[in-house]
């Protein structure tokens, strides 16, 4: 099976302000986005993540092909376990999830 | 019609030049910038201070004051100085008067501040006017205390009021990013729905456009539209591109919270204008209780690293087990040989070119030619982040993997090895604090400078 980040065109992340990370998965296309949103299980995405699944916040996005994911970062960004300032690491966890 | 100039996402990022001048030939009715976010981390709100230099934001302020000049209108900044601290609004305003003073020129200025003393935010919490917002850390009066900042987000009617002063230039402490755009078209009568949509778009500058870093954004808003020009050469705006950046540092694409109320975009269209230009309409406002965000920070710890190299291949592949043991035993030193109890400080060791940005998480390993150690001391004090330093600094230089071969050394890039850090600050309020009044949180003084 493909990785999300074969399939989509790029896929970033960023703080939403100190308490969460977003993770936007641009598909390109509207057959790659049927492929991720059919693919991507949001239970898998979250154990990644090391969040809840009930935490995760998910937008499938047909307009702009685009999946969006949002969590609540298990360190507050700028606390002493806090490794990554702007949340840009975290989108090779997602582009790295092989698709159901 | 009301045209509203954006240079660029923030002060200090830069802008285009030729598309500034276009701009100001096109006569708008206000320049708005951002100077500020919580992007970069606590440490700035947690000093009071700016996270751009001096000179760059000298430089870039000095070219917007000759902007407002030359189109005669009024320039507003927001969350001057990174944070938006009284300290950091102060540096700003120092900042414009020497600008004034070299052109001989002087100018109104409208200061408002947003800081919040501890004793308000302690009283808003007994009085229960203080909820939280999802994921909030637990606060008390004794945490409250603690921080060294505290601000509260100020939106559009607090800038509005430092607008009405009929200043020429407005230096605001912490604002939401998009009050500073949002303000005059609502005071106009513009449908406060297309307004909020328009500045959630323009809070970044052309950043919803091609050639994003080129900074100059033009927003004309009617009652009911807002038309969307990007003004550098090869920046244009298409419906993909405006919708898109909702997405931009957002957890929810569709939903903003500002002062008074939320944003709905889900009903919002973008319609392409010629020019490379984007006409959107449809985004609801939907009022609710008045009540602003606040920002707090405070001292968490102080740090000392340290950053050494391994190369040896057989110490690449045990990189782990070797942190881990010198970890313990230089844990069990320092309680030996300082009068630090368990508590007082921590050592971690992270492995980069193994998981330092993903630690736990991180799902792929793989052969490095080399492994980075970054020792990170977190103590109470300075003093004893340093000590522990350097009762660190040995083993990250010598600790061999057995007992029985010969002494290994590793590579330092510094002497000393030890570098202090000062403070660690940390983010520990995510709440907001309801307001009776918008202006009570908050303090305008007008200058003539």
């Amino acid at each position: 099976m493909p990785d999300v980040g074969e399939v989509a065109l790029k896929v970033r992340s960023k703080n939403a302000g100190p308490f969460w990370v977003t993770i936007d998965i641009f598909c390109g296309t509207p057959e790659a986005f049927a492929r991720v949103r059919d693919g991507l299980a949001t239970a898998e995405a979250a154990r990644v993540l090391g969040v809840p699944t009930q935490a995760l916040k998910r937008f499938d996005i047909p307009e702009l092909n685009v999946v969006k994911l949002s969590a609540p970062r298990p360190a507050v960004q700028g606390t002493v376990a806090d490794r990554d300032m702007h949340g840009a690491g975290w989108a090779a966890l997602i582009a790295e999830m092989p698709l159901d | 019609m009301t045209r509203i100039l954006v240079p660029s996402g923030a002060l200090g990022l830069g802008y285009d030049a030729d598309a500034l001048a276009r701009g100001i030939a096109n006569r708008p009715d206000l320049i708005a910038i951002d100077g500020g976010s919580t992007d970069s981390g606590p440490s700035y709100l947690g000093r009071g201070v700016s996270k751009y230099a001096r000179s760059s934001t000298k430089a870039e302020w000095a070219g917007l004051i000759d902007a407002r000049a030359r189109a005669g209108c009024p320039l507003v900044i927001g969350t001057a100085g990174t944070c938006g601290s009284g300290s950091a609004v102060d540096w700003l305003v120092e900042i414009t008067r020497e600008c004034l003073a070299e052109r001989g020129e002087t100018a109104r200025i409208a200061v408002l501040k947003s800081d919040q003393p501890a004793a308000r935010v302690i009283g808003a919490l007994e009085a229960g006017r203080i909820a939280p917002l999802a994921p909030a850390p637990e606060i008390d009066a004794e945490l409250i205390e603690s921080c060294t900042n505290i601000v509260a987000l100020a939106g559009a009617e607090q800038i509005d009021v430092a607008l009405a002063t009929g200043a020429e230039i407005v230096i605001a402490g912490r604002t939401t990013d998009t009050a500073i755009i949002a303000a005059l078209p609502i005071a106009r009568g513009v449908d406060a729905g297309v307004a909020w949509h328009a500045a959630k778009i323009g809070e970044c500058g052309a950043l919803c456009a091609t050639n994003p870093q080129s900074g100059v954004l033009q927003l004309d808003f009617e009652r009911d539209t807002c038309l969307i020009t990007p003004l550098a050469d090869g920046a244009e705006a298409s419906p993909h591109t405006v919708s898109a950046h909702m997405l931009y540092e957002n957890s929810d694409p569709f939903r903003l919270y500002e002062p008074g109320g939320y944003l709905d975009v889900t009903k919002a269209t973008y319609a392409q204008e010629a020019d490379g230009a984007v006409r959107i309409a449809g985004a609801v406002w939907v009022p609710g209780p008045y009540a602003v965000k606040l920002e707090g920070a405070r001292v968490a710890g102080y740090q000392t690293v340290l950053l050494a190299l391994l190369r040896d291949p057989r110490y690449v592949a045990a990189a782990e087990d070797w942190a881990a043991d010198i970890v313990a035993k230089c844990t069990a030193k320092a309680l030996a040989r300082t009068r630090a109890e368990p508590g007082d400080f921590g050592i971690e060791i992270r492995l980069i070119g193994k998981n330092a940005t993903l630690g736990g998480l991180e799902t792929r390993a793989g052969d490095p030619v080399e492994i980075g150690a970054l020792g990170i001391v977190t103590a109470k004090t300075q003093g004893l982040a340093a000590e522990i330093g350097k009762l660190l600094n040995p083993y990250l230089l010598h600790h061999p993997l057995t007992r029985e071969e010969e002494q290994p050394t590793f590579a330092f890039p510094f002497s000393p090895a030890e570098i202090d850090r000062g403070a660690v600050h940390e983010f520990c309020l995510n709440h907001v604090m309801a307001l009776d009044d918008p202006m009570a949180a908050f303090s305008l003084e007008v200058l003539d400078a």
